[in-house]
């Protein structure tokens, strides 16, 4: 407490998330955020009223975010069910446009995320901006997916008979996803974009040691034209999160990025109560989210349904 | 009864084409051998009790000694070329079907299923699968998973009663082809087909330990996919099974794929053409006894036809053959096992005493064996188990909507998520229900139709992963 009281007395605020302009001579006080989740669209505190203390790389106080709790996780999945209709019935160019403009709300607000990420992961300056535009270029890569995932997981079937016969990928629901600990931004948007570009919904629970860039985020998700549920974002422990919503008889998928291999195997039995599909972590460390993505991480998210229909006159 | 007028005369086929020892033992390295602890058990022909052979009961160290043979198998077989591999499939596939009139019938024996769906279903989609995953092995860098898609080592792969050895197929030919090594369990009421199959890969000279069969009950499985020396596990049988299965295997690096139960629903518009529906009514349940995860044991039917359509229904029913599995006349075989027709007996009772309305045709079933008469129920509710739980035999449950987002509704109100049909005339109202419906197969004016291209496999607690097409390589490649 002593180092958060320091950081707060030295009236640097501006030296946190997003402030650049090296106040520390001027004599405004800046003006601190205060996190908060994000579900359903808006920005609820954590209906449990607790919060808890999150540092930068040093020790030094950053932020209170909240520290949600079982019922935010399953107010999430509510959320979270309640969009999966309009956002998988939109089409995939929409989709697509959506995640574009994602990118684009998130180039204006540079500046803050790379402040936010250098203080979390204790990166240079430098460093950080290039997890920053990494992140951005994701989702325009991820947005370029909505519109042609389906031709590369899809596809007609020669079956031996008067049939027409086509398989098509969908989206598989609402997903749970831990997101990595250690890579709190890129980490987080490489396992997010896949999820929903596809017509799944999400429900995030960020790094829990360095959640403020998924936080801030959520700022630019609900200005992006995404529509409320799509994305909802619950700070806390992975622990406390990880277990009912992998437990959870209306998540149809988990993506267990974030969980140490312990945790992982907990959640993966909880899991198989309803058969959840399960993405597992790395097995041996975090990988590193500067690579090719690939289609790893959208197919486990698609069920593949396929259609028949008799050729006749 | 009318009918009696055009009574058939029994056609059987004869089961001298096949011959039976007394007794099989595993086969582990390319050989037979009796259980480490000499164990046997017995298989019967369910249409008659007789008891068809013994049968070895694998124990814990047969299973590590069959994933011994599987796992030193393995740098050879995935090292081939995947143009020789493919040609061992391929013999497979020919040897296949120059002996499928002898597997139809030892199938139709041991499982109980009429021989015109062996011969006429099993076999030549047995043959086919081989035939097509043959063709795989050498293309395996165009299927999209990479330029060098890697195999995953050994496959242990348990499968169930109702198609014995199509679930092989299904199971053994894309292993093969992706070059990964097997371990197969079969079912323990159906173990003959497998054996059979195990002869033949003797005759196509297929390496030592390659194919492993080891025969016996559920613990025998559970072994197979607790074993540490397996990388991937394949699951075809019930939801619960797959359940604990998938708690088995949590924490691990094995990759697994689960083909599990369903409550599918056949889905039944007023511009149908009845007839046409009939049909895809009645095989959507009654083919294989009903014994089909993908079995349309929900009829959903538009209200303002349900009469009309129940009519017909029942006539064409009336129409049904029980009996004799060998008898080429027959449409409906024996039950599996007792324990089976318990199951289907219970629940149906607890149909009628739920309020629902029972009907069977008239039907003399055979005094020996496993048997249930079709069966439908009608005023069924989705409160009512036989609407919810899966049967798993030839009992309809049958409900009515009026709108096409009520018979959406009603279709996907299941934790299930395996097969669908919808009888319309109306192209875009089926496109409509297809996209809307939560299944992993939809037949539209058609149903249980299946091909080694066409990927199957369930949403939700039907299990993951897809078996069949391109989408089935998947299941066994390092991707």
């Amino acid at each position: 407490m002593s180092e958060s009281k320091s950081a707060k007395s030295g009236g640097t605020a501006g030296s946190r998330a997003g402030g650049t302009e090296g106040a520390a001579t001027s004599a405004r006080i800046g003006v601190l955020k205060t996190y908060k989740l994000f579900v359903g669209g808006k920005f609820p505190r954590s209906e449990s009223g607790r919060v808890y203390e999150v540092t930068d790389s040093k020790g030094n106080w950053l932020a209170n975010p909240p520290l949600a709790s079982r019922k935010d996780a399953r107010d999430a999945v509510v959320a979270a069910r309640k969009a999966v209709g309009g956002w998988s019935g939109a089409t995939a160019y929409n989709r697509g446009q959506i995640l574009y403009r994602i990118a684009e709300m998130l180039e204006g607000r540079r500046e803050q995320f790379i402040g936010e990420v250098a203080a979390g992961e204790g990166l240079s300056r430098a460093k950080a901006a290039g997890r920053v535009d990494a992140a951005v270029d994701r989702w325009v890569w991820y947005a370029g997916w909505a519109d042609k995932i389906a031709q590369v997981a899809g596809g007609a079937n020669p079956v031996a008979g008067p049939f027409f016969n086509l398989s098509s990928p969908e989206p598989t629901g609402v997903v749970a996803v831990l997101a990595p600990r250690r890579c709190s931004f890129l980490g987080l948007v490489s396992v997010l974009a896949p999820v929903i570009v596809t017509g799944n919904t999400a429900v995030l629970v960020p790094s829990e040691e360095r959640p403020l860039p998924a936080l801030s985020l959520s700022e630019v998700l609900a200005t992006s034209d995404l529509p409320g549920g799509v994305v909802n974002v619950l700070s806390g422990r992975a622990s406390e999160l990880g277990t009912p919503l992998a437990a959870h008889q209306d998540v149809n998928a988990i993506d267990l990025a974030g969980a140490g291999p312990e945790l992982a195997r907990d959640l993966e039995i909880a899991a198989a109560d309803n058969l959840k599909r399960v993405v597992r972590p790395a097995p041996d460390r975090e990988p590193d989210w500067r690579g090719d993505p690939g289609t790893a991480r959208m197919l486990p998210f698609l069920e593949t349904k396929t259609v028949w229909h008799p050729v006749g006159s | 009864m009318a009918f009696d007028v055009f009574e058939y005369a029994p056609a059987p086929e004869s089961r001298a084409i096949v011959q039976l020892a007394p007794s099989y033992g595993l086969f582990i390295d390319g050989e037979f051998r009796e259980s480490s602890d000499g164990k046997v058990f017995k298989t019967v022909a369910p249409a008659s009790e007789e008891v068809l052979a013994e049968v070895a009961q694998g124990s814990a160290k047969d299973v590590d000694a069959a994933v011994r043979a599987a796992r030193a198998a393995f740098p050879k077989w995935s090292a081939l070329p995947g143009a020789e591999r493919a040609k061992y499939l391929f013999r497979i596939a020919r040897v296949l079907q120059e002996r499928s009139r002898e597997l139809a019938v030892l199938e139709s024996l041991d499982n109980g299923k009429p021989i015109r769906e062996t011969r006429d279903a099993d076999l030549p989609q047995v043959a086919a699968n081989f035939f097509y995953f043959a063709g795989w092995a050498d293309k395996l860098p165009h299927a999209g998973y990479g330029p060098d898609p890697r195999p995953l080592g050994v496959a242990g792969q348990v499968i169930p009663w109702n198609f014995p050895l199509l679930m092989l197929a299904w199971k053994i030919a894309p292993a093969l082809a992706t070059g990964n090594t097997v371990v197969l369990k079969p079912a323990e009421t159906t173990p003959l087909s497998a054996l059979f199959f195990a002869d033949i890969c003797r005759q196509a000279e297929l390496p030592p330990g390659v194919v492993n069969i080891v025969t016996g009950d559920g613990p025998v499985g559970a072994e197979l996919v607790a074993h540490e020396g397996v990388d991937k596990v394949a699951f075809t049988g019930s939801t619960a099974v797959g359940k604990s299965i998938a708690r088995t295997v949590a924490g691990t690096a094995k990759k697994l794929t689960l083909e599990l139960g369903g409550k599918g629903a056949n889905i039944v518009f007023d511009d149908a053409p009845i007839d046409q529906a009939v049909e895809g009514i009645v095989s959507g349940i009654y083919f294989n006894g009903g014994q089909v995860c993908c079995a349309g044991s929900r009829l959903l039917v538009q209200e303002s036809v349900a009469e009309e359509v129940l009519d017909a229904l029942k006539r064409r029913i009336s129409t049904l053959r029980v009996g004799d599995p060998l008898d080429k006349n027959t449409d409906i075989g024996a039950i599996n096992s007792a324990a089976q027709l318990a199951r289907i007996t219970e629940l149906a009772d607890a149909g009628e005493a739920e309020g629902a309305e029972r009907w069977s045709p008239h039907c003399e079933l055979p005094s020996s064996g496993y048997w249930f008469a079709p069966t439908v129920f009608t005023h069924v509710t989705q409160a009512h188990r036989i609407a919810r739980e899966e049967i798993f035999g030839p009992v309809l449950s049958v409900l009515t909507f009026r709108t096409p987002d009520e018979a959406v509704a009603k279709a996907n109100n299941t934790p299930y998520g395996l097969s669908a049909g919808v009888w319309t005339e109306k192209g875009s109202r089926i496109l409509r229900m297809a996209q809307q419906l939560r299944a992993g197969v939809v037949w539209s004016n058609t149903f249980n139709k299946f091909d080694p291209t066409s990927p199957f496999g369930g949403y939700q607690e039907s299990g993951y992963g897809r078996e069949g097409g391109r989408h089935g390589l998947e299941a066994y490649l390092d991707v």
